[in-house]
């Protein structure tokens, strides 16, 4: 028995001791950061597989386009120095930056911006690789100097090069995208465990400044819970977004950690089936948007975090313009337009993924909408595969309600085939010239857009999802809000 | 023997026939669409159709089942429509993670059980055996998560001395992979101890009531030694069997477990594939799972023939 005790006596010593050299990270290199995201990306290429895990690990990071965006939103240059447009918008020239080499050794120049542009009509598989149909062609006019024509104008493209869409390739690095992925980035991917994390090492050949830390381990922790827990323990350094909002008081209280709240591209939508009745009457939908609270919505399901919006645009937008208060919470008025479209007690299915903020924020719609009689099923249908299928693809819903990530999506409206049938030519009028259009036109064009679909209640934004970083008191230079694809490491410091 | 070894391996084919039958048909009416859901929202009809024809889903079902039976037959187990990377080699992967958790959760379980059980026995008249009993009560109606949640709070979030989770190879970093390791075993150990350590004490138990020992009591042996030197081997019979159905409920519970500590194993693979509607791995996931249970199962009618060698001959 006694030697027994001993023995658990030393196990415990062993466990303590081993513990005792871990404060700092995984490695407790200072050189190294452990960052901890939710969604795993399935493979490295995301010119065949969709989704935001792709590019949020790698764009800027192992990839890097022509352009991208700073943290205000903004298009600043990237591996183009500079760039100019022909008075008809639709000849740029990109002058290439010098000494540019992809991580496999070989040079970058115009040759590659053709190959990587022209190879998003050929080779892409993903559905957004349409952004790249306005390119008539691409000439090379000499290395450092690329000359893109576009068959019209189009200010979106010029956006869109920031994202996945704009990233540089090699020809000799397109071999095995899925496992091998080669960029011009400061970093480059050193190892995959599946189920676990990435680990990214810089790039010695780098052509820019050197990253603040060496070695990034990217950890993918599906469970919030399990993600809180890995910063507690200090598993890792940062949290990239926080999904359980009630958690943030245990960091905000810890002097360990710094929490920052920015704003994303992601808006919460109500979406109402506009070709069905009776959500095909204008009055109906309006009679809805003024039933539900939003503010009271937000503080229920997501812990008052997220910024009200009105309309599919987030701040960081050029055209934000606040319109969240064109419909206030007025039961009274949502009951009497209900009366005059002929439908005082419709009954309508929320069709919704089975994700924690469409489920709290489902069961505060249905209660709302119970308190001016209308009558709402909820039913939660397995994300992605059944609610992709049912709702997204065959149309088969009332109401759903669902994140909008991408950037720039108010551009969905314009589409009458778009899950939520919205039809209205003028919305897609104005979306044409906003995109041809000087920058001026762009954001008187874009503001008419977002009034349109506010006045239509072509859906009902219930909040715009927050960012919420959480990160250790010695990590800087993170960007407050989400603005890109990327979580952008390339910034990072120590204090 | 031979014949009965050839039983076993027929049953064992036919099951593994059934299962993968089950898991294709389910898999096939389940709705959603792997290439729906690799292609993400946004994705045109024509590029799902072109997909679902690139991964061979709109072929017939009977034509998709046999292309991959054919295939686990001469050890392929095809490409995972997901992450495009050939299934086997990541099978293999995650199996060893799973075996280690299962391993070393099943190895906490017997040092639990078997001193605590046998005590429990022996004492069954005393305050010490009745507390003995009323702990494993308690520790048989904690679920493995919430254990897992329970013991991270404690030791990895309070008092910081091991990670909350995550995987280390161990021929990347012995000492962290045991870090890493000791909180997932205790999860699944400790209630599957607390089980166990009752099978234990009521055979155990039973044991101390044969006539058998009572004579080797009266031969002059002291309690323990009669029990050690003539009981315990008999008590192990129905306990080897209550351990092979514990290490099949392992494996279920390591599929939370492993969740719960953000282990690459086998069950969050499951997890994961099904939600993409991975079909082909899904299919070899099972597979591989119902090997296991079936061989576990072959194990425990070997460990039998051990340990009683009056069942060999019959």
């Amino acid at each position: 028995m006694r030697r027994l005790r001993v023995a658990a006596l030393a196990l415990l010593l062993v466990v303590s001791s081993c513990s005792a050299g871990s404060s700092a990270t995984v490695t407790g290199d200072p050189n190294s950061l452990s960052v901890g995201f939710t969604a795993e990306p399935q493979n490295f290429d995301f010119t065949r597989t969709d989704g935001a895990a792709i590019p949020q690990a790698l764009l800027y990071n192992v990839y890097e386009g022509l352009v991208k965006l700073d943290a205000d939103g903004k298009i600043v240059p990237l591996l183009a120095n500079a760039w100019t447009v022909s008075p008809d918008r639709k000849t740029y020239d990109f002058q290439l930056r010098q000494n540019v080499r992809f991580s496999n050794d070989a040079p970058f120049s115009a040759e590659d911006v053709k190959f990587s542009l022209l190879r998003v009509k050929t080779d892409w598989k993903i559905s957004i690789k349409s952004k790249m149909d306005v390119v008539d062609h691409v000439d090379v006019v000499d290395p450092a100097h690329a000359r893109v024509v576009l068959s019209k104008p189009s200010n979106n493209w010029l956006f869109d090069l920031t994202t996945r869409i704009g990233a540089m390739f090699s020809p000799t690095g397109v071999a095995d995208l899925a496992t091998t992925p080669i960029g011009t980035g400061p970093y480059v991917v050193a190892q995959r465990r599946r189920g676990d994390s990435i680990v990214l090492r810089e790039n010695t050949a780098y052509w820019g400044h050197r990253p603040a830390y060496h070695t990034v381990y990217l950890k993918y922790i599906k469970d919030p819970t399990a993600l809180n827990n890995a910063l507690l323990s200090n598993g890792i350094d940062i949290i990239s977004t926080i999904t359980a909002p009630d958690s943030i008081p245990q960091f905000d209280s810890d002097k360990r950690f710094n929490v920052v709240q920015g704003t994303t591209n992601s808006e919460v939508t109500l979406a109402f089936n506009d070709t069905r009745a009776p959500l095909n009457d204008v009055r109906v939908r309006r009679a809805l948007t003024y039933a539900i609270d939003r503010k009271a919505l937000l503080d229920t399901a997501w812990a008052g975090r997220g910024t009200l919006i009105g309309s599919m645009v987030p701040p960081t937008d050029p055209w934000y313009e606040d319109l969240s208060q064109v419909y206030p919470f007025d039961p009274a008025r949502a009951k009497a337009l209900l009366a005059e479209a002929g439908q005082p007690n419709p009954t309508l299915r929320l069709r919704i993924p089975n994700l924690p903020y469409a489920v709290s924020a489902a069961q505060v719609v249905a209660s709302q909408l119970a308190d001016v009689g209308v009558r709402v099923t909820i039913e939660p249908l397995d994300f992605p595969a059944v609610w992709l299928k049912q709702v997204f693809t065959d149309h088969d819903f009332d109401l759903s309600i669902i994140q909008h990530v991408e950037a720039r999506d108010i551009t969905t409206f314009g589409n009458p085939d778009y899950y939520w049938g919205y039809h209205n030519p003028s919305v897609k009028d104005l979306l044409a010239q906003a995109d041809s259009g000087s920058t001026e036109q762009q954001v008187a064009a874009m503001r008419e857009v977002a009034k349109t679909i506010n006045a239509d209640a072509a859906a009902d934004w219930l909040f715009l999802f927050p960012n919420v970083i959480v990160a250790k008191t010695k990590v800087t230079g993170f960007t407050r809000n989400q603005v890109s694809e990327s979580f952008d490491l390339t910034d990072l410091g120590r204090s | 023997m031979t014949l009965r070894l050839a039983r076993r391996v027929a049953i064992l084919l036919a099951s593994l026939f059934v299962a993968s039958i089950v898991v294709f048909v389910f898999m096939a009416v389940l709705p959603g669409d792997p290439a729906q859901v690799a292609l993400g929202v946004n994705a045109t009809p024509d590029l799902v159709a072109k997909t679902r024809h690139d991964f061979g889903i709109d072929r017939p079902l009977i034509t998709q089942y046999l292309d991959w039976t054919g295939g686990v037959l001469h050890g392929d187990f095809g490409r995972s429509y997901v992450t495009r990377d050939a299934i086997g080699p990541q099978l293999t992967d995650r199996l060893g993670v799973t075996l280690w958790l299962v391993g070393t959760g099943m190895l906490v379980a017997l040092a639990i059980a078997l001193p605590l059980g046998t005590l429990a026995a022996v004492r069954h008249r005393k305050a010490s055996g009745t507390a003995l009993s009323g702990l494993t009560q308690i520790g048989v109606a904690i679920p493995a998560f919430i254990a897992a949640i329970l013991l991270v709070q404690v030791f990895a979030v309070r008092l910081r001395w091991l990670p909350s989770g995550g995987w280390t190879p161990p021929n990347q970093n012995a000492g962290e992979w045991i870090r890493g390791l000791v909180l997932p075993a205790l999860s699944l150990g400790l209630v599957q101890g607390a089980v166990l350590t009752r099978y234990v004490r009521s055979s155990v138990l039973d044991t101390l009531g044969q006539d058998y020992l009572r004579t080797a009591r009266s031969k002059g042996l002291r309690p323990y030694q009669a029990l050690f030197r003539h009981g315990l081997r008999n008590a192990a019979v129905p306990v080897v069997t209550v351990l092979g159905l514990q290490l099949a409920t392992l494996l279920i519970g390591a599929v939370v477990v492993e969740r719960v500590f953000v282990l690459p194993g086998l069950g969050s693979m499951l997890l994961d594939s099904v939600a993409s509607r991975d079909l082909l791995a899904v299919q070899g996931i099972v597979l591989v799972l119902v090997v296991g249970v079936l061989l576990v199962n072959f194990v425990v009618d070997v460990l039998y023939n051990v340990l009683d060698p009056r069942l060999r001959g019959s």
